[in-house]
């Protein structure tokens, strides 16, 4: 099949993304699958290359390749995974993915700048703040005024982008717990994440997808009485998460089904492009937070926190303890939050304060053409990577000079991440094939785009 | 290199390279263009320096690009992005693709990682890269035409009423 495409590009056919059964294996396919790229060494992979030959050696009559989704609870929206059990035991994984594809890079190229913030703050719907603050940074980068925001406009974003991994780590709690059964986890981490976005519906308007970090600042100030709710919030935080370390840190039924579950080792989570919790879980402290800091993410004190055995478990533990990390970071913000504009005073980006508008001809013009024409970003390509909750979020932008990108493209954490499955799965059980997926934490509105 | 340095030196300076290619500077970024040739020798060289996390791996069809100033040669162009753990650097790959021969080795064997992404761009771009493992689509469905983040693939629209309205 791959011969047949290689022949004639642009014809493909249909059951070419499926896994194929065992007597068609090729010894590429299965290298891949296996992952023997990295366990093996290069003589063994030389033999492999040389036959036809399964390292695992199952017959096929004792073998099953059975679908899990794209419709089913634990999968986390649509992801479809091709399994191949011999009896309950995990032999191959091949995650396939495209249920959830909306072309949101071709859509960003259709979009102005101005209006591209509505379109990636969808992608991961679960820290749409990093989506955006990501894509904006990408913006004034290109701009040329990504050192000129003023002080508060870069510290409401750091304090936003610090409450969104809270969330979105809190819902990776209830969703973790439902999937391994601690049902009861679900309802908290929900009511927990419920908190923190009704202080987002406060201070955006909207729950999600708020499109609120713009290029070249923020669309508003923070609301009155913004300081006492997230005060409220980090009081209240903390007396919950030893709760759920009484639910499930400490219980043995969870810690059975988490550790030595889904174990991946650094040199494979660095060669697969693993980023996020998963590199962390291994023991390989990369954040870029501290490594390549962003924003004033080099002026505030947080610990990188790192597993040892790169199991589900760590990466657990990680995420619950990220948790506490943010809250450290939010009380410095509060601190030191400076008082001033939340946007830039360019008049080529930002649109004129809304009382210009009603004395100011000019002003009413200009903020007309800014918000049906967008603004005109100088010719150039940027990369900018940030650590949102699941890892490296990227955005890749190439500008022609018009007021729209040529070229729009994220690098979507989960999109990269979902590659350790197959990986993390191999020769483990059915049933923790929910708790790995579940401890990769995918969305699936990134992974498809 | 500053201005006075180029008007000072009567002899042309030879141009900045490293891992044999040429390098530029994208808004402070770092970018090195290897030929399709010397591609995987270049990232080979990457890997030996320390850059073993590839972050990123996409295309852009510059076919419809309107500057002509900064537009390249070829149509199309995959980009790598990649990172040093260890310097705490990063590095973008640009590499030209020419329409008729759209191939490109590919990364799989230094950069396992890459193995979804290739797809992408192949799904994307139709972009061949020879050495892959499963060269299929990956978001677009197994049976689909076109490649829809080439230029020239339409975008799907429901008629405004406003016409000539700037879309």
């Amino acid at each position: 099949m791959t011969d047949l495409i290689t022949a004639t590009p642009g014809a493909t056919a249909e059951g070419n993304q499926e896994m194929r059964p065992r007597s068609e294996l090729t010894a590429r396919e299965v290298m891949r699958e296996v992952g023997s790229v990295l366990r093996m060494t290069e003589s063994q992979a030389a033999a492999l290359a040389s036959e036809n030959v399964d390292p695992t050696e199952v017959p096929e009559d004792q073998s099953m390749i059975i679908n899990m989704g794209p419709q089913h609870p634990s999968t986390h929206g649509v992801l479809r995974l091709m399994l191949e059990l011999q009896g309950e035991r995990v032999l191959r994984c091949k995650p396939i993915i495209g249920y959830l594809h909306t072309g949101m890079e071709k859509t960003g190229e259709d979009l102005s700048f101005m209006q591209g913030g509505t379109n990636v703050t969808r992608m991961d719907y679960l820290s749409p703040l990093n989506n955006e603050l990501v894509f904006s940074m990408a913006v004034e980068k290109l701009l040329g005024i990504d050192g000129e925001l003023p002080e508060r406009a870069v510290w409401m974003r750091m304090l936003l982008s610090e409450l969104n991994r809270m969330s979105s780590h809190l819902l990776f709690l209830a969703t973790n717990g439902m999937d391994i059964g601690a049902v009861s986890m679900m309802i908290y981490g929900w009511r927990e994440r419920e908190e923190v976005l009704r202080f987002f519906q406060k201070v955006t308007g909207l729950r999600m997808n708020h499109n609120f970090i713009r290029p070249g600042g923020l669309a508003a100030d923070l609301p009155a009485g913004w300081r006492d709710d997230v005060l409220e919030i980090l009081e209240r935080l903390p007396d919950r998460l030893a709760e759920y370390d009484i639910l499930m840190t400490e219980q043995p039924i969870w810690r059975e089904r988490l550790q030595g579950v889904g174990v991946i080792t650094a040199q494979e989570a660095v060669a697969l492009g693993a980023t996020g919790p998963i590199l962390r879980s291994t023991g390989v402290p990369w954040d870029l937070r501290r490594d390549m800091p962003y924003l004033r993410y080099s002026e505030v004190e947080f610990d990188v926190i790192v597993g040892s055995y790169g199991d589900a478990f760590d990466r657990y533990a990680i995420r619950l303890n990220e948790i506490r990390e943010s809250m450290k970071i939010v009380r410095q913000i509060l601190d030191r939050m400076p008082s001033g504009d939340y946007r830039i005073q360019d008049k080529k980006v930002t649109p004129p304060p809304r009382a210009r508008i009603d004395e100011s001809m000019e002003a009413l013009i200009h903020h007309f053409k800014i918000f049906t024409e967008g603004f005109k970003v100088p010719e150039g390509e940027v990369y900018v990577g940030i650590e949102s909750p699941r890892g490296e979020i990227g955005c890749y932008i190439v500008s022609d000079g018009s007021s729209k990108p040529y070229r729009i493209h994220m690098r979507a954490p989960s999109f990269v991440n979902i590659q350790c499955l197959p990986h993390m799965m191999r020769d483990g059980l059915v049933a923790d094939a929910v708790a790995v997926i579940s401890s990769v934490d995918p969305v699936l509105g990134e992974v498809d785009r | 290199m500053n201005e006075d340095s180029a008007v000072t030196n009567h002899a042309p300076e030879p141009a900045p390279t490293r891992y044999g290619c040429h390098v530029s500077d994208s808004r402070g970024q770092v970018v090195i263009h290897p030929t399709r040739d010397n591609y995987v020798a270049t990232l080979k060289a990457l890997v030996d320096d320390s850059f073993v996390l590839c972050s990123d791996l996409t295309a852009v069809d510059y076919s419809a690009y309107a500057s002509r100033v900064g537009k390249p040669t070829e149509r199309f162009e995959v980009v790598l992005n990649l990172i040093s753990l260890e310097r705490r650097e990063r590095i973008r790959v640009r590499v030209a693709v020419p329409d008729a021969d759209a191939t490109l080795p590919s990364a799989f064997d230094l950069y396992p990682g890459t193995e979804a992404m290739e797809r992408e761009v192949f799904d994307m771009f139709g972009i061949t890269f020879t050495g892959h493992p499963d060269l299929s689509r990956i978001l677009m469905p197994e049976d689909w035409n076109g490649h829809p983040l080439r230029k020239d693939y339409a975008i799907g629209r429901i008629p405004v009423q406003f016409k000539g309205s700037p879309s």
